[in-house]
């Protein structure tokens, strides 16, 4: 049998179809779209036509989608961008985040805290790892410029509840930003409107599109700083020669993938609730994340008396390639930093298995995965007395 | 029939053979090379490290000093802001010329409103740097010297090894943006004092949306400052997934480069020549903008006096050129470059720049020399002028 891949949050293969409509610009329409030639001309052409259907497909302008290299590129361009604006217009050096953001956006909140003089609250999360609103609106202060709280957890699923913190903030008329990097293809998509947020954050390579294409979803008039300079690229937003095959890319995958998520929901669900009653009866397993709102295809549980390396290396040795958590940070031997805001204590949080499937999961994969997991979680449980 | 595309300093195609490596890595080697725990993160950092060694082959570096970006403009803010941000200086001070790209004049202008100091040397009228003056405008606050290898407008090649010498004995950092010299100019960065350096992918035959910065550790081990927050990429420097296609492709395109360079420098000069040698004999009064001795084998870059720079263009169907650097043509303003060579506005708007590529033929040279005698002629006949 080759590996059961269960790691769909890390990354998705590229859609064969999403492959063909990306073709014609790596060999024909090669173009700079900034060229005024011919050549040039066609593939500025192009990217406007990627432009109004994306725009179409978000329910947005054209003029509010900013093409990036990716999630973590928009996530900065959102949370330092936009902390950069409000500074130079003189509103409030104060703003809100989560503890379990992707390092994406938690990172640049610290960068802004250290270095540039901004004051950061992280909000509490309950043990589901859930944001309650009403803790946003106790945060919220007359200087407070931003908030930002991710749709989707990438490590245990939690869903939050970021109409609601967005519709709150726009009450409050203070910025929302969210990185619903996760939620798109997973969840049900109508249009950037369902987040009531100023900014989203978009990656093509979490729903079947390319690596080193994302977007922001920035709602006019807000005009965040640019975080790389040089040529008036994306409305002076995002500069750098604009990358049309990955565009391409990610707009076919957001047209056939996202409005109606491809990831299954249904049976995902039945799939990963299955994995979720296998492992929840294994003796020192502790299910993590909220089983009412989370994403269909996440399943996350510590162990206790082992450690993240050895569940992977045993799981990759039976067959299944699981996470410890966000593929940014595995292999690195710090605990978690979304179930340590979770309260879930250190020595457990140093051992997450994430389980994330995807369209191509089959039956009896998980099948597979089910007949392993008591083996391989019992060999490497270890007596607490010889750590 | 298609134009002849002669603008390879804008972008160039993705060669066949790099387009052939990056096919696996779309829907078979998919996975994400920071997925420590299985084998499908495991092969995708497999292949990001064979580029990574590709990389530095082509440059004579050690693979653990390249890191990969989305592009040439982000390696370019990486090297100015990640210098500053790590400087202890109050207000450090940085040096460049009045001819770079915009993706390093933007940023350092960017730099110098938050309070860094910036002096924009001017260059000599045929673009190239003045040793002198470069050595003089160093202060004690100096932290970093960006001169481009090769620039992207006139071609010209700038001292590097010389302004590296420079840099190094005075204990500044030196940077060059090796985006178009990639493929036509041979470097070894183990005998050089070059220590930022960067590349472009789509300059190269290399896919758009993938770049590299060189960072010579032995001097920069923590002297680097990340732009991109997140999840700790390239050893913290660089958050992000990678971009594995992508990166793979421009490890397939470096390594292409390094067995076509001799090759392509010579054939593409000589294609050069004849187009340089046909349109000086047709217009003795042809202005050659930039040293001509010290240059890209495949650029020219020349103006014609007494012609529209508009209709110039406009009449340029057979073939795509460029008047100047893609980011700001649309503009209509005068290249910042020809305008730091002292041209006049008029002449500088009526200016090609030929950027020749490895698909140029002796066929493509002689349509693109017809159809520049028939629009230059046309534009200067009584007739036109009577028609203004």
């Amino acid at each position: 049998m080759s590996p059961v891949y269960l790691d769909y949050n890390a990354t998705t293969p590229l859609d064969p179809a999403v492959r063909l409509a990306m073709q014609p610009y790596g060999e024909g329409l090669w173009g700079n779209p900034s060229s005024v030639h011919q050549v040039g001309q066609a593939a500025r052409a192009a990217l406007d036509t990627c432009r109004y259907r994306l725009a179409s497909l978000w329910h947005a302008r054209p003029s509010e989608v900013v093409f990036t290299s990716g999630g973590t590129e928009a996530n900065n361009l959102a949370v330092l961008g936009t902390a950069r604006f409000l500074r130079a217009a003189g509103r409030g050096r104060h703003l809100i985040t989560s503890p379990i953001e992707h390092h994406a956006v938690l990172h640049a909140f610290q960068y802004l805290a250290r270095h540039e003089g901004f004051e950061v609250t992280y909000l509490p999360v309950d043990e589901r790892g859930r944001v309650a609103v009403s803790d946003v609106a106790a945060a919220l202060r007359p200087d407070t410029g931003l908030v930002s709280v991710m749709t989707a957890n990438n490590e245990v699923g939690t869903v939050q509840p970021v109409a609601e913190i967005g519709a709150l903030c726009r009450e409050r008329k203070v910025l929302f930003h969210t990185d619903a990097v996760q939620a798109f293809g997973k969840l049900p998509f109508q249009g950037m409107h369902q987040f009531q947020a100023d900014l989203v954050s978009v990656c093509a390579h979490k729903f079947y599109g390319p690596k080193g294409a994302g977007a922001l979803y920035i709602r006019s008039p807000l005009q965040p700083h640019p975080t790389q300079m040089g040529g008036g690229h994306e409305n002076e937003r995002r500069a750098g020669t604009e990358n049309l095959a990955a565009i391409a890319g990610l707009v076919a995958a957001f047209e056939r993938f996202v409005p109606e998520p491809v990831f299954p929901a249904e049976r995902l669900l039945n799939l990963s609730q299955e994995l979720a009653r296998a492992a929840a009866a294994l003796p020192g397993v502790t299910l993590r994340g909220d089983p009412g709102n989370r994403l269909p295809n996440t399943v996350a549980f510590t162990v206790t008396d082992t450690d993240s390396i050895a569940l992977m290396a045993g799981l990759d040795l039976a067959g299944v390639c699981a996470s410890s958590g966000s593929a940014c940070s595995a292999g690195s031997i710090e605990p978690s930093h979304v179930l340590q805001a979770m309260h879930v204590p250190a020595a457990e949080a140093n051992a997450l298995v994430r389980f994330s499937l995807g369209r191509e999961t089959t039956e009896a994969e998980i099948a597979h995965t089910v007949r392993v997991l008591p083996e391989v979680i019992q060999r490497l449980r270890r007596p607490a007395t010889r750590r | 029939m298609p134009p002849i595309y002669l603008d390879h300093h804008a972008t160039t195609p993705v060669a066949p053979r790099v387009f052939e490596a990056m096919r696996p890595y779309f829907t078979e080697i998919f996975g994400n090379p920071a997925s420590l725990g299985h084998s499908f993160g495991w092969q995708a950092q497999e292949a990001v490290q064979t580029a990574r060694n590709q990389v530095a082959a082509l440059l004579g570096a050690s693979p653990a000093e390249i890191l990969f970006t989305s592009g040439a403009t982000e390696a370019n803010n990486l090297a100015l802001k990640g210098i500053v941000s790590v400087s202890r200086s109050r207000r450090p001070h940085l040096i460049t010329l009045a001819t770079e790209h915009k993706s390093l004049l933007d940023p350092l202008e960017g730099l110098r409103r938050a309070g860094a100091q910036v002096t924009v040397l001017p260059v000599e009228s045929d673009g190239l740097v003045n040793l002198d003056r470069l050595a003089e405008a160093i202060t004690d606050s100096t932290v970093l010297i960006s001169v481009m290898a090769a620039n992207n407008e006139i071609g010209v090649l700038q001292p590097i090894e010389a302004i590296g010498r420079l840099a190094r004995a005075r204990g500044v950092v030196f940077h060059t943006d090796f985006a178009q010299a990639a493929t036509l100019v041979p470097l070894d960065l183990g005998s050089t004092n070059i220590d930022l350096l960067t590349l472009s992918g789509h300059k190269m035959y290399g896919p758009k949306g993938v770049g590299a910065l060189y960072v010579r550790h032995t001097r920069l081990g923590e002297g680097l400052g990340a732009q991109i927050e997140g999840g700790g990429q390239e050893r913290g420097l660089r958050a992000g997934t990678l971009n594995v296609p992508g990166i793979v492709g421009l490890g397939e395109a470096c390594a292409l480069a390094r067995s076509l360079m001799t090759e392509d420098r010579i054939r593409l000069s000589q294609l050069r020549n004849q187009l340089k040698d046909a349109l000086v004999a047709e217009f003795p009064d042809l202005r050659i903008n930039g040293s001509w001795e010290h240059r890209l084998p495949n650029n020219l870059n020349v103006s014609f006096p007494h012609v529209d720079g508009e209709l110039l263009m406009a009449g340029m169907k057979d073939i795509a050129v460029s008047g100047g650097s893609a980011c700001n043509s649309a503009s209509g303003h005068p290249s910042h470059v020809l305008t730091a060579l002292q041209i006049e506005a008029s002449l500088a708007r009526a200016t090609l720049r030929f950027g020749l590529g490895r698909s140029n033929t002796e066929a493509d040279i002689a349509r693109a020399i017809a159809q520049v005698f028939r629009t230059v002629r046309r534009l200067r006949s009584p007739a036109a002028g009577a028609g203004n």
